[in-house]
């Protein structure tokens, strides 16, 4: 395990000797060796940027429907016969720039996926370090819900969650929470692989020897799952986290390809591929290409970062 | 065997009853069904008959002991949306879905076996390598675009496949099936394609490793020394043994497959299930969504349920431990 239990340090010493744990670390060490973890690395955090930048950087804004003329709809990429030079990559049916929508719209993707990632992570991890550590029937209710759940794929829960939280809002409510919606339905559909592995990891830390110590001075059991085991379980969690990352990217487009993700007045990638496809038969290809080449990329990369991680840190395979 | 079977049973059935339970909330509180049922201009008698007449003042547990007895004998009650029993609008949709799935199933495992044998054998061949970074992409991607990309290349440019429904069908009985039909058979291959992806990716990747291991057990090693061919020995000797993991899956996926139908059969907009269960989602339609996580429910235990008898037959080591139990 790379993520054993920080050593004491002198406070002065300490920047220093993090840094250097850093630069000699394993981690960063593999890191280095392989290329293609180095350009997926590059290409995420070139998305993550530029969907942060978006409103900077963006030559239109997508959201200010005062700036779109429909007479700029349908144009083809500029470099094509009939393409506009202003709409580098071509506009959509509604005269947006696709460039700048898809900006926009990876901003929408990456938040609405890091959020669920989150609340997935925080409820999985939470619930895992519960079971394991109680134990006795806390354990058995826990896990015995995540079999049920394990059971569905979680395309399934979300949408149901998805279904059921815009009839309880219903009209105007529904309108302003789609982005806290897509959060939760995806963040329920995944939060059990995080509770399983956590369980697991807890059970064969619980009877370590620092846990028992922490037990003989008194602390009480929120304080030892929280602030002692739960820096030994990270590891195992931060792989999940970066997978599951990739996976809540696909499930969240796929929700709104579906119809039931964001409207196409805030669009996400998956929204934008889903206009898209409605205009793949008058040739308008370019609706659907750029997103969905953008989506793929974002994915691929996410996925080679998450098995590089996966493989960095289990201890098995060095 | 037998305890072992009566103990899945019980499990499935607690399953069952914890879905049944979810779907019940759903249908009872999720939206108020006469709000539903009766236009905006029924009176309050009107409502409050209906509502007497749907049992909807009677206590929580007898209620949700109605539904559950009305849910075995298959009846959901009636649509919102389209005003018919929420069974007879499920069955019709029922063979399509169906009929995708298992030809998906069928796709997955006609190139995945093959294609796992191939990258098993011949581990460092640039073909395995090429075959494995497909798989890498094929599993990226997500499945919308892999249909979209699909009929962009043989509906919009090529014109060779229909790009959405089932094609010409013919009915039988009860059963409506578009494989009699050449229109049918058409319009049925890119979505089998598109949803069978992920699984024949599944497939080759678990063929590839399990060949890879049998290959380096002591039988085959024999098998080789008696001078059998090698045709013999990879796919007599050792694809034999690597089946059962195999066909585990390819059963344990079977609900896999019908869930993420709902993906595909928007995209092809094929009369399926899944397309009645998007819709019904979109038009807040309780029954019909309550109806949809009941039966996927109940097909998913089944297999389920079925997988694991069958991992014990195969399988005497589980049969011993199993019996301790």
């Amino acid at each position: 395990m790379t993520q054993t239990a920080p050593t004491p340090l002198a406070p002065s010493a300490a920047p220093m000797g993090r840094l250097r744990r850093i630069l000699e670390s394993d981690l960063l060490y593999s890191f280095t060796r392989q290329k293609l973890v180095m350009l997926a690395a590059f290409i995420t955090a070139v998305m993550i940027l530029g969907s942060i930048l978006s409103p900077w950087i963006a030559p239109h804004n997508p959201y200010d429907l005062r700036s779109l003329n429909l007479l700029d709809s349908n144009n083809p990429p500029s470099w094509i016969k009939g393409g506009d030079p202003k709409f580098w990559l071509g506009t959509d049916d509604q005269g947006r720039d696709i460039f700048s929508t898809i900006l926009y719209g990876t901003r929408a993707s990456i938040a609405i996926s890091a959020c669920a990632v989150l609340l997935a992570l925080s409820l999985g991890v939470s619930l895992g370090l519960v079971a394991g550590y109680v134990g006795g029937k806390t354990d058995t209710l826990i896990m015995r819900i995540a079999d049920v759940q394990l059971t569905f794929p979680a395309i399934l829960t979300a949408l149901m969650v998805d279904g059921v939280a815009k009839v309880v809002l219903k009209g105007s409510a529904v309108g302003e929470n789609h982005f806290w919606i897509l959060v939760v339905a995806i963040g329920l559909s995944y939060w059990v692989q995080y509770a399983r592995t956590v369980r697991g990891v807890t059970l064969v830390e619980k009877n370590k020897e620092y846990v028992q110590a922490a037990r003989l001075i008194g602390l009480s059991k929120t304080a030892i799952m929280f602030k002692h085991v739960l820096p030994n379980v990270l590891s195992p969690v931060m792989v999940i986290a970066t997978i599951n990352l990739a996976l809540a990217i696909i499930t969240e487009a796929t929700l709104s390809f579906l119809g039931v993700g964001l409207p196409s007045t805030e669009p996400s990638l998956g929204t934008m591929i889903q206009v898209g496809n409605k205009y793949l038969f008058s040739g308008s290809w370019w609706m659907v290409a750029f997103p969905g080449v953008t989506l793929a990329i974002l994915v691929l990369a996410v996925n080679l970062l998450g098995d590089w991680l996966r493989d960095a840190l289990n201890p098995r395979l060095r | 065997m037998l305890a072992f079977a009566i103990r899945r049973l019980f499990e499935a059935l607690v399953v069952m009853l914890a879905v049944a339970l979810l779907a019940f909330v759903l249908f009872r509180f999720v939206g108020d069904p006469v709000n539903q049922i009766v236009g905006q201009d029924a009176t309050l008698e009107d409502r409050a008959k209906l509502r007497e007449e749907l049992g909807l003042n009677d206590p929580i547990p007898i209620q949700f002991g109605r539904f559950i007895w009305k849910a075995v004998h298959l009846d959901f009650g009636t649509s919102y949306q389209v005003k018919q029993p929420v069974t007879k609008i499920l069955m019709e949709r029922f063979p399509a879905t169906l009929e995708l799935a298992i030809a998906a199933a069928f796709f997955a495992m006609a190139i995945g076996i093959p294609m796992g044998v191939y990258t098993g054998i011949h581990r460092d061949s640039w073909v395995s390598k090429w075959f494995l970074a497909i798989s890498l992409i094929g599993i990226s991607l997500p499945t919308f675009l892999i249909g979209i990309l699909l009929i962009y290349i043989f509906a919009v440019t090529l014109g060779w496949l229909p790009s959405f429904g089932r094609g010409d069908v013919v009915r039988i009985g009860a059963w409506s099936t578009g494989l009699l039909t050449a229109s049918g058979w058409k319009a049925i291959i890119m979505p089998a394609i598109t949803l069978g992806l992920f699984q024949m990716t599944l497939v080759t990747r678990l063929v590839r490793s399990q060949m890879m291991e049998v290959l380096r057990t002591d039988y085959i090693k024999f098998a080789r020394a008696r001078g059998l061919t090698d045709r013999a020995v990879n796919f007599g000797h050792a694809l034999k043994n690597t089946m059962i993991p195999v066909i585990t899956i390819i059963g344990l996926q079977l609900g896999a497959i019908i869930a993420f139908a709902i993906i595909t059969e928007t995209v092809f907009q094929w009369p399926g299930m899944g397309l009645l269960f998007i819709q019904s989602v979109q038009n807040a339609d309780i029954p019909v969504m309550s109806a949809y996580l009941l039966l996927v429910a109940f097909l998913f235990v089944m297999i389920n349920f079925i997988v694991d008898l069958l991992y014990v037959w195969v399988d005497p080591r589980i049969r011993i431990v199993a019996g301790e139990a």
